[in-house]
């Protein structure tokens, strides 16, 4: 069960892995996200979105980024070995239909979980523009995996090292005052990215559509831990999302959430760090 | 409160029991034994540990209170017990040194005893009922039935182990049963014995419903509830995690693809409900659901092995007065905070907790604050509680119910200063199923609906449990699910 089939390194912290999970492969739809925990007994429960599926091998792409003590672990793994729980797949679908125009914006590990949703709006007949972000060039993914399925690409870095010089809110800025006019924004990234995102084109008054990452227990609507505030509601990321207007949602507020259990994590990651330099 | 070690209740049982061995007790003179006490980890040291608060009775414990028992040959307790324990008989059986016969009599109606005597209502059940509380005005002086019927379990647990009900051969019909909790354990066991193929689909890593994530450790040990469904897995019962019906498989699916016979849904009040008060988001406030699944399943209390953390307390207020309000308050204490306030809007007697868990939660320094309510929950400029504000109530008139209704103080705004909320007033039923299945029907609360025989408005599906009750007992859950299994059976085997 739940076999690593490939394992692949995009970049310094950055993998993708497909792993063997057959009936998450048959159900799951662009949007969706499975939970994952690597020992049983003391492992964390954590969520990782499915970048692709392959329903004839019976897999089902994860790709990460190792920050904290279990995607580093998760990164240490190898073709064979085996992710001793995996659930799924997790939250409602993205809403596909033709809505006209997008445009979409993978800011770093981002593009991952806006793959699959590109791919899905361009069947479905969108026109399609993806702009994709990164500090640096080493930190760029799926670059030719986008451009394959995207009508136009606009690479940018923050430090200029690769594509265009600038933070992901100035081209995203343009294509919404051109003409045409996108009908729909797409933003999945860091949540500080997505609240500029979101503050970006609001005034256009397009729909803009961000994929939260909160911290997550069950994944099943059991904890509420997930919860965020959208149009003045408490919400369930895991269940009632994880995708959401934009517009509706209380950035501020979850991105203090995030931050709830910062000290234990940077400790964990120490401690982390020197196990691994004992290895 | 016990205040004896067991040492000294030990020597008590003994010195009572050597009192009257062999003689033929009248009524008067059971009425006169004392009842016994329980033996439990002393409250300064329990504080710090998530072993088990109580002991269990000793051999000699469990003979003089068996001997309280009047044997009324009406037994009103067995009506005051969801599945009606033969109750007199089991006792008997006890007083007569027969304890493996004494467990045969409860097994006939319940699977899990070593569990229902643990977390049983009992004051609201068979003992409330009994004819030694009713003498004394006091279901808390009945004959401790509950203890009784754990002493027999654990003693039964730990000679020969758990021997698998007989199985009767195969049926070829096969069966869904979602949840892993104590309606699901029913209904597998149920149907397995009659011979049918059973498959149980849990959305955790772990089987055991709330026995598991949300009943904490020092008051129901684990290695019990794996036990049971060892048991079940001996039995040749199916046992799939990290299977979400509705996500990882429609429930229609069940039958139309995979081509299970029936389904039975015991999937549980997982939904916690919050207040809906400012503040409700700061960084801080828990559901008790959250915070007792970090601690007791994802074991975060064990601070050195575990990977989740738990968020550190040191002044903490709990809202609620029920199972999971203590549950949520001992599990803080024991997490090392400082100070621990429950807040409940009635009194005492409305508390909807077992009376030994509160009981047991003031002994480990717990503080209640009654007529109490939360009107918001106040933060720092980094989003992160610092206080709760309160109104107090006072027991206004009587409603149709005949209780006090709590009516509000105007002004009577208070502070008390906590880095930590837990929300405990309550769970509905788990969305999830009934969302992704339109044909099922539903209640306003969102429970499904049955008829008497636990079948829903989809063919071939069954329901019971939380799901269908609204959050309620162990022992409730399994009566449903009993009910449940027998209709079950009683359509696959066309009879
Ligand atoms: C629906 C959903 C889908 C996700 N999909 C992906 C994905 O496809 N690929 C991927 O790499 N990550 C994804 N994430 C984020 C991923 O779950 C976290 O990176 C992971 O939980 C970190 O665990 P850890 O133990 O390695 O690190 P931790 O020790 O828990 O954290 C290390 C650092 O990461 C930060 N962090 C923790 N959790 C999150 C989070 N949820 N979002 C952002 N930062 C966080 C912490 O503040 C800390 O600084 C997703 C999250 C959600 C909710
Ligand atoms: C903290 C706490 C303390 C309590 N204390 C007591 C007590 O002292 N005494 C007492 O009698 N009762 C107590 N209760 C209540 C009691 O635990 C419940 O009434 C009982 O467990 C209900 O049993 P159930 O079988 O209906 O479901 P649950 O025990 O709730 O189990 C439901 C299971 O279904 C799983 N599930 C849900 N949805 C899906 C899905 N879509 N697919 C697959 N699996 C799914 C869940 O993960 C869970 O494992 C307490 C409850 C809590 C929360
Ligand atoms: S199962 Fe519960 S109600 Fe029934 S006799 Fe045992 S403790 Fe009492
Ligand atoms: S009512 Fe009480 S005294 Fe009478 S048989 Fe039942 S347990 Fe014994
Ligand atoms: S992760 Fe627990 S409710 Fe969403």
């Amino acid at each position: 069960m739940n076999r690593i089939l490939a394992k692949q390194q995009l970049s310094e912290h950055v993998f993708r892995i497909r792993v063997e999970a057959p009936l998450i492969a048959e159900e799951r739809e662009p949007g969706q996200f499975v939970i994952i925990q690597l020992d049983s007994n003391f492992g964390e429960r954590i969520p990782l979105t499915i970048a692709d599926a392959d329903q004839a091998e019976g897999s089902v792409t994860l790709i990460f980024q190792a920050v904290g003590r279990t995607t580093r672990r998760l990164a240490e793994l190898r073709e064979g070995d085996e992710i001793a729980n995996l659930l799924g797949p997790l939250g409602r679908p993205t809403e596909i239909r033709r809505f006209g125009r997008v445009v979409a914006v993978g800011g770093g590990i981002g593009v991952a979980p806006l793959f699959p949703i590109l791919q899905a709006l361009k069947e479905a007949g969108n026109h399609v523009t993806a702009i994709i972000g990164a500090r640096t060039r080493e930190l760029v993914i799926l670059e030719d995996e986008v451009r394959a399925v995207a009508d136009e690409l606009i690479v940018c870095t923050d430090d200029g090292s690769y594509g265009r010089k600038a933070l992901v809110t100035k081209p995203l800025e343009e294509v919404c005052s051109a003409e045409p006019a996108p009908d729909l924004a797409v933003a999945i990234g860091p949540p500080v990215m997505m609240k500029f995102c979101v503050e970006t084109v609001r005034p256009y008054d397009i729909p803009v559509m961000v994929s939260l990452n909160t911290i997550m227990v069950d994944g099943t609507g059991m904890c509420g831990g997930c919860r965020v505030t959208v149009g003045g509601e408490t919400k369930f990321v895991c269940i009632d999302g994880p995708e959401f207007d934009g517009r509706e949602v209380e950035f501020d507020n979850m991105l203090k959430r995030l931050d709830a259990y910062r000290e234990q994590e940077q400790q964990a990651l120490e401690n982390c760090k020197i196990e691994e330099m004992h290895r | 409160m016990s205040t004896k070690t067991s040492e000294q209740l030990e020597a008590e049982a003994q010195h009572l029991l050597a009192s009257f061995e062999g003689k033929e007790l009248t009524r008067k003179e059971r009425l006169a034994i004392p009842q016994q006490e329980m033996p439990a980890q002393d409250p300064n040291e329990r504080r710090f540990t998530m072993s088990e608060v109580t002991y269990g009775y000793s051999e000699a414990q469990a003979r003089v209170e068996a001997a309280r028992c009047l044997q009324c040959k009406n037994a009103p307790c067995i009506e005051g017990c969801p599945v009606r324990i033969n109750i007199p008989a089991f006792i008997q059986a006890i007083e007569d040194r027969e304890y493996n016969q004494s467990i045969s009599i409860i097994r006939e109606t319940n699977i899990l005893p070593a569990i229902c005597g643990r977390v049983c209502p009992q004051e609201n059940q068979c003992q409330e009922a009994c004819t030694v509380g009713k003498v004394f005005k006091d279901p808390m002086q009945s004959v401790s039935i509950g203890r009784l019927e754990r002493f027999v379990a654990d003693r039964a647990r730990a000679s020969a182990g758990q021997d698998a009900p007989a199985v009767k051969p195969e049926t070829g019909k096969r069966v869904a049963v979602i949840g892993t909790g104590p309606a699901s354990i029913t209904v597998a066991a149920d149907l397995r014995r009659e011979g049918h193929a059973v498959t149980m689909l849990e959305a955790f890593h772990r089987p055991g419903g709330v026995m598991v994530y949300g009943i904490p450790e020092f008051r129901l040990p684990k290695a019990i509830v794996d036990e049971e469904i060892e048991t079940l897995k001996h039995m040749g019962v199916e046992i799939r995690t990290n299977f979400l019906v509705g996500r990882t498989r429609k429930l229609k699916d069940l039958i139309a693809k995979d081509g299970f016979d029936a389904i039975f849904i015991g999937s549980g009040a997982g939904l916690p409900k919050f207040l809906g008060i400012e503040g409700e988001n700061l960084v801080g406030v828990f559901s008790a659901n959250e915070y007792l699944t970090r601690s007791n399943m994802m074991k975060a209390y064990d601070r050195e092995r575990a990977d989740t953390p738990i968020f550190q307390p040191r002044k903490v207020a709990v809202f609620g007065g029920g199972n999971v309000a203590m549950d949520a308050a001992r599990t803080a204490v024991r997490l090392g905070a400082e100070e621990v306030n429950v807040i409940y809007r009635r009194t005492r007697t409305e508390m909807p907790a077992r009376v030994e868990e509160v009981d047991h939660a003031e002994e480990e320094g717990v503080r209640f604050h009654f007529l109490r309510s939360p009107k918001r929950i106040l933060g720092d400029e980094r989003g992160r509680v610092v206080g709760i504000e309160c109104l107090s109530y006072e027991l206004g008139e009587p409603d149709d119910s005949g209780r006090r209704r709590p009516v509000v103080i105007p002004d009577s705004e208070s502070v008390i200063e906590v880095d930590t909320a837990l929300v405990s007033i309550g769970n509905d039923s788990h969305p999830l199923i009934t969302q992704t299945t339109p044909e099922l029907e539903t209640n306003k609360w969102g429970n499904i609906i049955t008829d008497d025989t636990g079948r829903t408005s989809m063919e071939r599906v069954y329901a019971g449990g939380d799901i269908v009750l609204g959050a309620a007992t162990v022992i409730l859950a399994m009566g449903e699910g009993r009910k449940a299994a027998d209709s079950i059976h009683r359509e696959l085997s066309g009879t």
